[in-house]
C-alpha cells in the first residue's frame, strides 16, 4: 500500500517537474525579447555571453558585488545542494558511477552546510526589516521546506538510520518499473515526502529562477546592437509599408 | 509627511553615500506626477482618460505584454526576493520608503500578475503575496514607477539581472492604454511627433538660435565655427538632445562638438526636422511611439543625404540610439558602413584624440577641479567605443586631456556601479521636485567626498537629463548652480582652433 502511493507520488512528481519545467523553458525561449537590454558592460561575442552566465551559474557574480551576506548563505546552499543531489545519484545507479562513488565523503558534510546556508538566509527573513519586508509566507515555506528536506535526511544519517539497501531497491524498481517494497520507516517516509513535494511546486515557484537565469535578456544577449540589427517577429509586422 | 531620520554622526565626518536609511513605509506615497489630459494622450494612441473597463483593460493589456516581452515574463517569475536589489536604489536610499526598494517596486506589478497569471496566485494568493488590480494598487503603481528612473543600478547587483527599469516601463504602457497617462512625457512625445523636438521649438527659433550662436562664438575665438541647419548633402547629421540649443550649461557642449567638428574639417549639419536626440516612448514603455520618434531620424538623415549620424551628449537618447536605433528605424545601409552607427560625440572626439588631430590647451580649465558623474543609462544601457566599459574610458579619456585636475568620486558610485542624478525616467517635472531631490542625495554626498578631499570644483555630465537635474538640485545641497558642466564644454574650453580655413575639407568618409 505504502510502496503503491510512493512509486505513484514519484511517477506523478518527475512527470509534473519535467513537464512542467519544459513547459515554462518553451514558453521563455518562445517569447521575444524585442530590443537590446544587456546590462552593461556586456561581453560582445557569444562565447563573452557564456562565460558570462556561466560566472552567474557558478559564481553568483552579481550576488557577490551586491551582498557578501546573502553571497555568502546562497552559495554555500547552492554548492552544498548540487553535492548533496550528486550523491543521491547512487541509489539510482548500479553500479554506482565512479566519480558518485569518490564525492560521499564530501556529500555528508554538504548537508550540513546546506541547511547552514540554508539557516543564515532564513535568519536573514527575521532580522533584515528590508528583507522581511519583500518576504511572503511563501518565501518563508519555501526555506522550511528546504531546511525540512536537508534535516531529515541527516536525521536519517545520523540518528534513525533506515534501510539503504531497500531504499536503492525500491528506487531502482520504480525506475524499472518492477516495484520493491519501500521501507517505512516514518522519517524516511516524511523526507521523500517533501521531496516530491518540492518537485511538484518547481515549476509554478520562483525556483524557475534557475531556467530564469538563462533566458533573462539582461545577462544572455550580446552587446552589438550597432553591428547586427535585432527585430522580433511582431515588430517586424509593424515594418510592412516602411520607407 | 515622515522625515527620514539623521544618524547621528561626529561634527565633520560626511555621510556615507550608500548609507542605508531606516524604513519609513508610504513617505512618498503621495508623490505622483500630474496626469496626462486627454489632448495629450491621444495623439500617442492612448484613451483620453480612465476607462470604464479598467482592470480587465489592464490584465488584458499585461497578457499582452507577457507575450511580447520576455524581459517582464521571466523577470516576473525569477525573483526569490533574496533582497540584494533591496539598497541599490537612489530613491530608496534618499527617502527610506521600501516601495522604492527596487524588488518592491517590481512587486508592485507582481501580485497582480500572480493574481491572474499563476496557479498559486489564483488559488492560494495570501500565500504568495498576491493582490487584485484595485484603486489603491493602480494609485501605488502610478506613484511608484513614476519613482524610478530607469537608470539600471538594480539590474547590474540581481544574481538574475532583473531589471526594474522593464517592469517600470511595463507599469507605465499599461498605465497609459488604460488611460492614466503622466503628462509631463506624453506631452513631450506629442511635440516631438508634431514639431520635430521635445521642446517645441521650430525651425525660425532654431535657425536664429543657430546664428547667434556662430557670432558668439566667432566674437569669442576669432573663428568661423558653423552652426549649419538642414544643409543638404553635410557629411554627418548631428542629432542632439534640444536642451543643447538653448539651455545652460548644455548650450556650452553643442558649442563644443561644431569646434570639434570644424577641427576635424567634416561638413555637419542638424536637422530641424528630426532634431531631438532624446527618445522619451522609452520612458513609457512604447515600443510603437519610441519608433515613430526614430524614424523621424532616419527621414532626417535619408532627405538630407547625410553620411553619418552623430549624437550629442545624452543619455537615455544614448541608450535608445545605441541600443534601439538599428532595431527601430534600421537598417542604415545607406551611410557610410566604415563608421559607427550611430556614433556618439564623444566617440568622434576621442577618434580624432587618438589620431593626434586635436589639440588641446589645459591651461584654459586650469581654474577647474573635476570630477565626473557617468550617466546611468551610458553606463548601463549601452556603451562608447568599441571595447566593453569603453563608456567609462573614454569620457575620463577626453576630460584628462582637456583639464590637469581631475578626480573620481568613490568606486561604489561611479561606472557600473553610479548613481542616478534623480531627475531621469520621465521625472524632470517640477512636480516631482521632492522625489528628485531626495533621490539626487546619494550623488550630492558622493560629490561632497571629493570635494572635501581633493578640492573639487566641478562635475562633469554627459546627459541633458543630469545636467538639468543637477542644475537645479545642486543648490539644494550647498553646491554651486554652475557647478555642473558638459563634457564637450571641457572640450570647448580647451581645443586649439588652428585648422587653416579650406586646406582640409578632407571629411574622413569623403568619396563616395
Ligand atoms: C542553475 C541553477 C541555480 C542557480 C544559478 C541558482 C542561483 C540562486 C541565487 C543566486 C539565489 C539568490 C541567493 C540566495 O538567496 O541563495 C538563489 C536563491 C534560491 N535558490 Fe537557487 N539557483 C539554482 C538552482 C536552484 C535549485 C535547483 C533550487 C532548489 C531546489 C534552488 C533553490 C533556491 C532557493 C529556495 C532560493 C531562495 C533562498 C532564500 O529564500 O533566501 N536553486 N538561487
Ligand atoms: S536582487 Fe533580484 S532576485 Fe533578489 S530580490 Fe532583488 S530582484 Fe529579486
Ligand atoms: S531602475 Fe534605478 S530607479 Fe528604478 S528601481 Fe532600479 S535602481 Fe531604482
Ligand atoms: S538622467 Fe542621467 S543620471 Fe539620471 S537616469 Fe538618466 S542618465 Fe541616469
Amino acid at each position: 500500500m505504502l510502496t503503491v502511493a510512493y512509486a505513484l507520488l514519484f511517477y506523478a512528481a518527475a512527470a509534473v517537474l519535467t513537464g512542467g519545467l519544459g513547459f515554462r523553458i518553451w514558453e521563455y525561449a518562445r517569447t521575444p525579447a524585442p530590443l537590446k537590454i544587456p546590462t552593461t558592460p556586456a561581453p560582445t561575442t557569444r562565447s563573452g555571453v557564456a562565460f558570462r552566465l556561466f560566472r552567474e551559474v557558478v559564481l553568483f557574480e552579481s550576488l557577490f558585488k551586491a551582498n557578501k551576506w546573502i553571497w555568502l548563505f546562497g552559495w554555500v546552499f547552492h554548492a552544498a545542494l548540487l553535492l548533496v543531489l550528486l550523491r543521491h545519484l547512487r541509489y539510482f545507479t548500479h553500479p554506482i558511477w565512479e566519480w558518485v562513488a569518490l564525492i560521499q565523503p564530501f556529500g555528508v558534510y554538504a548537508g550540513f552546510a546546506m541547511v547552514a546556508g540554508l539557516l543564515g538566509l532564513w535568519a536573514r527573513r527575521f532580522l533584515v526589516p528590508r528583507i522581511r519586508y519583500i518576504s511572503a509566507p511563501s518565501d518563508h515555506l519555501m526555506l522550511a521546506l528546504l531546511i525540512g528536506i536537508g534535516g531529515s535526511g541527516l536525521l536519517m544519517k545520523y540518528v534513525a538510520r533506515t534501510d539503504i539497501v531497500a531504499l536503492k531497491s525500491f528506487f531502482l524498481g520504480i525506475m524499472t518499473f518492477n516495484w520493491q517494497p519501500i521501507p517505512a520507516d516514518p522519517v524516511l517516509l516524511i523526507h521523500l515526502g517533501l521531496v516530491a513535494a518540492l518537485m511538484i511546486i518547481f515549476p509554478f515557484s520562483k525556483l524557475l529562477h534557475a531556467p530564469g537565469l538563462f533566458f533573462s535578456p539582461t545577462r544572455n544577449q550580446v552587446d552589438n546592437p550597432r553591428e547586427r540589427r535585432h527585430l522580433a517577429n511582431w515588430a517586424r509586422e509593424l515594418e510592412a509599408g516602411r520607407s | 509627511m515622515a522625515q527620514v531620520k539623521e544618524p547621528d554622526r561626529s561634527e565633520g565626518e560626511l555621510p556615507d553615500p550608500l548609507e542605508i536609511p531606516d524604513l519609513v513605509p508610504g513617505c512618498m506615497a503621495a508623490s505622483k506626477p500630474y496626469v496626462a489630459a486627454p489632448e495629450f494622450q491621444k495623439p500617442l494612441g492612448f484613451p483620453g482618460e480612465l476607462v470604464e473597463n479598467w482592470q480587465e483593460k489592464a490584465i488584458e493589456k499585461m497578457a499582452e505584454l507577457r507575450g511580447k516581452y520576455r524581459s517582464f515574463r521571466v523577470f516576473l517569475d525569477a525573483c526569490v526576493k533574496c533582497g540584494a536589489c533591496t539598497d541599490k536604489c537612489h530613491y530608496f536610499l534618499g527617502t527610506g520608503d521600501p516601495k522604492n526598494m527596487p524588488v518592491a517596486r517590481q512587486d508592485l506589478l507582481r501580485q497582480v500578475y500572480r493574481r491572474h497569471f499563476t496557479l498559486a496566485g489564483k488559488y492560494l494568493p495570501w500565500l504568495v503575496g498576491a493582490r487584485d488590480l484595485t484603486e489603491e494598487v493602480l494609485d501605488d503603481w502610478y506613484s511608484y514607477f513614476h519613482q524610478c528612473s530607469q537608470c539600471r543600478r538594480c539590474s547590474v547587483y540581481c544574481p538574475y539581472g532583473i531589471d526594474t527599469a522593464e517592469i517600470s516601463m511595463a507599469g507605465r504602457e499599461i498605465m497609459d492604454s488604460i488611460g492614466k497617462g503622466q503628462k509631463y512625457s506624453n506631452e513631450i512625445i506629442g511635440k516631438v511627433l508634431s514639431i520635430g523636438n521635445n521642446l517645441g521649438l521650430p525651425k525660425k527659433a532654431l535657425k536664429a538660435t543657430l546664428e547667434g550662436l556662430e557670432e558668439e562664438v566667432l566674437e569669442e575665438t576669432g573663428v568661423p565655427v558653423k552652426f549649419p541647419l538642414d544643409e543638404k548633402g553635410a557629411d554627418i547629421l548631428l542629432v542632439a538632445p534640444s536642451a543643447d540649443y538653448f539651455a545652460e550649461p548644455h548650450v556650452a557642449g553643442l558649442i563644443g562638438y561644431a569646434k570639434v567638428f570644424h577641427q576635424a574639417g567634416v561638413t555637419w549639419t542638424i536637422s530641424s526636422y528630426g532634431t531631438e536626440a532624446a527618445n522619451f516612448g522609452m520612458f513609457i514603455g512604447s515600443y510603437e511611439n519610441m519608433r515613430e520618434i526614430a524614424l523621424r531620424i532616419r527621414k532626417a538623415a535619408l532627405d538630407l543625404g547625410v553620411k553619418r549620424l552623430v549624437f550629442g551628449e545624452c543619455g537615455h537618447a544614448w541608450r535608445a540610439a545605441y541600443s534601439f536605433l538599428n532595431t527601430l528605424a534600421g537598417p542604415f545601409d545607406f551611410l557610410d558602413q566604415r563608421y559607427p552607427i550611430p556614433q556618439h560625440i564623444c566617440e568622434f572626439t576621442y577618434d580624432l584624440m587618438q589620431a593626434g588631430k586635436l589639440k588641446f590647451d589645459k591651461s584654459k580649465n586650469e581654474h577647474i577641479r573635476l570630477t565626473f558623474h557617468d550617466s546611468c543609462n551610458i553606463a548601463r544601457g549601452s556603451r562608447l567605443g568599441n571595447m566593453p566599459g569603453g563608456q567609462f574610458e573614454i569620457p575620463r579619456a577626453i576630460l584628462k586631456a582637456t583639464c590637469n585636475h581631475f578626480h573620481d568620486m568613490p568606486a561604489d558610485t561611479i561606472k557600473e556601479g553610479t548613481l542616478c542624478c534623480g531627475g531621469g525616467g520621465g521625472l524632470l517635472t517640477d512636480e516631482l521636485i521632492e522625489i528628485r531631490k531626495k533621490g539626487a542625495q546619494p550623488r550630492m554626498r558622493a560629490l561632497q567626498q571629493v570635494a572635501e578631499e581633493h578640492g573639487v570644483t566641478h562635475m562633469a555630465a554627459m546627459c541633458a537629463i543630469c545636467k538639468a537635474q543637477f542644475s537645479k538640485v545642486l543648490p539644494m545641497y550647498g553646491f554651486d548652480m554652475e557647478a555642473i558642466v558638459s563634457v564637450h564644454q571641457m572640450v570647448s574650453n580647451a581645443i586649439v582652433l588652428d585648422r587653416v580655413e579650406g586646406a582640409s575639407q578632407e571629411s574622413e568618409g569623403g568619396e563616395e
